[in-house]
């Protein structure tokens, strides 16, 4: 009994080193490991509540800015001049600052740079709804984060806070479960790779819509770790690794998770 | 808008609480500074530490209580145990029932103070690792290791109730 539940365990482990090392060249959605019900919600924009959000984004992206201009008047008319192909490859090489720049940072900066409006917090709720809507403009697309050229220390810098930078009282790293379990049981939740294609993306367990960075803060405070604040160069550079990690994968926006 | 009321009650109500002890409310209170004991020190000697944290005496009946606890051992999140009250075990752990036939008392004791020590990558917690050692910890929980050691030594106690 005993050494059949060792080697049941033995035959699990097996399985999935080598969906790991299937995974790895085959990222898969969260979206996969979900229960019926909630795909079906994910799937019909009536059920899914993360479309609300999208709505309101729509509206502030529609909304006149101090200077009289909205996001409309460069991006078109429910931003159809946007291209969902951008979309999909952020976070971005800022030819500014030469460092990365995510996509609620950069639609922060045009909130204030391009409308003249008060800055918007990040992880705010009219940031996220700001982001989602942008984002479900890409809804489909294939994630396709450059990872060449200058941008190689940033994601080697991102790759080392993902892969190895333990933190907390139970001292985990995000890859001590999202790369060596993901099909594998925490309690009674399956574990998925930790993909970012869905964000913003409504969460049932917060009964709201949530920003990637939100999320990863969730993480940390089940290892009992201090994340790191909204919109800093840690959470820049752990959402670009997090995003090219998962290219390939169908951007979800907005996805629906437990 | 009603049905998908409807349709997030079924959802929540089908999927239980708590993956790891941060989602739910822990109930023990968090200790003053004054409260937190003196650290002791312990030695990895051929994969095993031979005697009790502090000289102290486990008691198995508490070790049971303490992995159960999501707050304390919660091994139950990643292993299979003989705690047939529990309705979710972890699959990502190795099964512990009949683990005191595999090893003895010092090598468990080893694996719950810090299995680091074994595998540098493991996922499992280090129970009784130096607090300086970890980095980032919330505010909450900083200064202290994860498990007390008379909660080490209760845990140990259990573990070897498994034969
Ligand atoms: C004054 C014109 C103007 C306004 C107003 C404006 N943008 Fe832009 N936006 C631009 C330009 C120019 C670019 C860069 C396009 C390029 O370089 O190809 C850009 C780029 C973007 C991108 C990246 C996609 C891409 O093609 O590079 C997003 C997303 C975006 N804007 C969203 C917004 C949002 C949201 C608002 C309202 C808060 C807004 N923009 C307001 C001019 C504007
Ligand atoms: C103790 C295990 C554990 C660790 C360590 C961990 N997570 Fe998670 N994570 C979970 C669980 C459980 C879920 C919910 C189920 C799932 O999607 O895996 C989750 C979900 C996620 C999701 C949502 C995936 C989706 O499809 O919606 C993201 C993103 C994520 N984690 C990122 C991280 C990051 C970043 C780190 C490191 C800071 C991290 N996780 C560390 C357990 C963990
Ligand atoms: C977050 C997940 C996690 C938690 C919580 C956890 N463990 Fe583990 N444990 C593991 C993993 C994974 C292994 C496999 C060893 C490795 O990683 O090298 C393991 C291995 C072990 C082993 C060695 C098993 C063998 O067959 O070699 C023992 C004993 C053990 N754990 C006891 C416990 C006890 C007791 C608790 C609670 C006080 C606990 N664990 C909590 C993940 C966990």
């Amino acid at each position: 009994m005993k050494l059949k539940a060792t080697i049941i365990w033995g035959v699990c482990m097996l399985t999935a080193q080598l969906s790991a090392s299937v995974f790895s060249a085959d990222v898969f959605s969260g979206y996969t490991l979900l229960k019926q019900e909630t795909k079906e919600m994910q799937d019909d924009d009536f059920l899914n509540q993360g479309m609300a959000t999208v709505e309101k984004g729509g509206k502030l992206f529609a909304s006149i800015g101090k200077n009289g201009k909205s996001c409309e008047t460069c991006h078109g008319q429910g931003g159809k001049k946007l291209d969902p192909k951008v979309i999909a490859t952020y976070p971005v090489l800022n030819s500014k600052t030469q460092r990365p720049i995510t996509l609620q940072q950069h639609i922060i900066n045009e909130w204030t740079e391009n409308l003249g409006n008060a800055p918007l917090k990040y992880e705010s709720s009219d940031a996220l709804a700001l982001e989602a809507f942008v984002r479900n403009l890409a809804r489909g697309q294939v994630v396709n984060v450059q990872t060449g050229g200058k941008m190689v220390p940033f994601f080697e810098q991102g790759k080392k806070l993902y892969e190895e930078a333990r933190a907390g009282q139970l001292d985990m790293a995000c890859a001590s479960c999202h790369n060596l379990y993901p099909g594998l049981k925490l309690r009674a939740q399956v574990l998925s790779q930790g993909q970012s294609n869905g964000f913003p993306l409504y969460r049932l367990a917060d009964g709201k819509v949530v920003g990637v960075q939100t999320r990863i803060n969730q993480c940390f405070d089940q290892f009992r770790a201090e994340g790191y604040p909204f919109g800093s160069e840690e959470n820049t550079l752990l959402e670009l690794y997090m995003n090219a990690r998962g290219n390939g994968l169908k951007i979800e926006t907005p996805a629906v998770r437990f | 808008m009603k049905k998908s009321n409807l349709a997030v009650s079924i959802m929540i109500a089908c999927f239980p609480l708590g993956i790891l002890a941060a989602d739910v409310p822990t109930e023990t209170p968090t200790p003053k500074p004054e409260m937190i004991e003196a650290y002791q020190t312990w030695k990895n000697t051929d994969y095993s530490i031979g005697s009790p944290l502090g000289g102290l005496k486990g008691n198995p009946a508490n070790g049971r209580k303490v992995a159960i606890h999501r707050g304390k051992g919660n091994c139950l999140a990643c292993h299979q145990m003989p705690i047939p009250e529990e309705e979710f075990h972890g699959e990502v752990g190795p099964p512990l029932d009949g683990i005191a036939s595999r090893y003895d008392e010092g090598q468990l004791r080893l694996r719950i103070v810090n299995m680091q020590e074994l595998n540098p990558g493991t996922l499992m917690p280090p129970f009784y690792k130096h607090p300086d050692q970890f980095n980032r910890v919330s505010k909450k929980y900083q200064g202290r290791t994860i498990l007390t050691v008379q909660e080490v030594e209760d845990v140990v106690a259990y573990l070897m109730t498994l034969k």
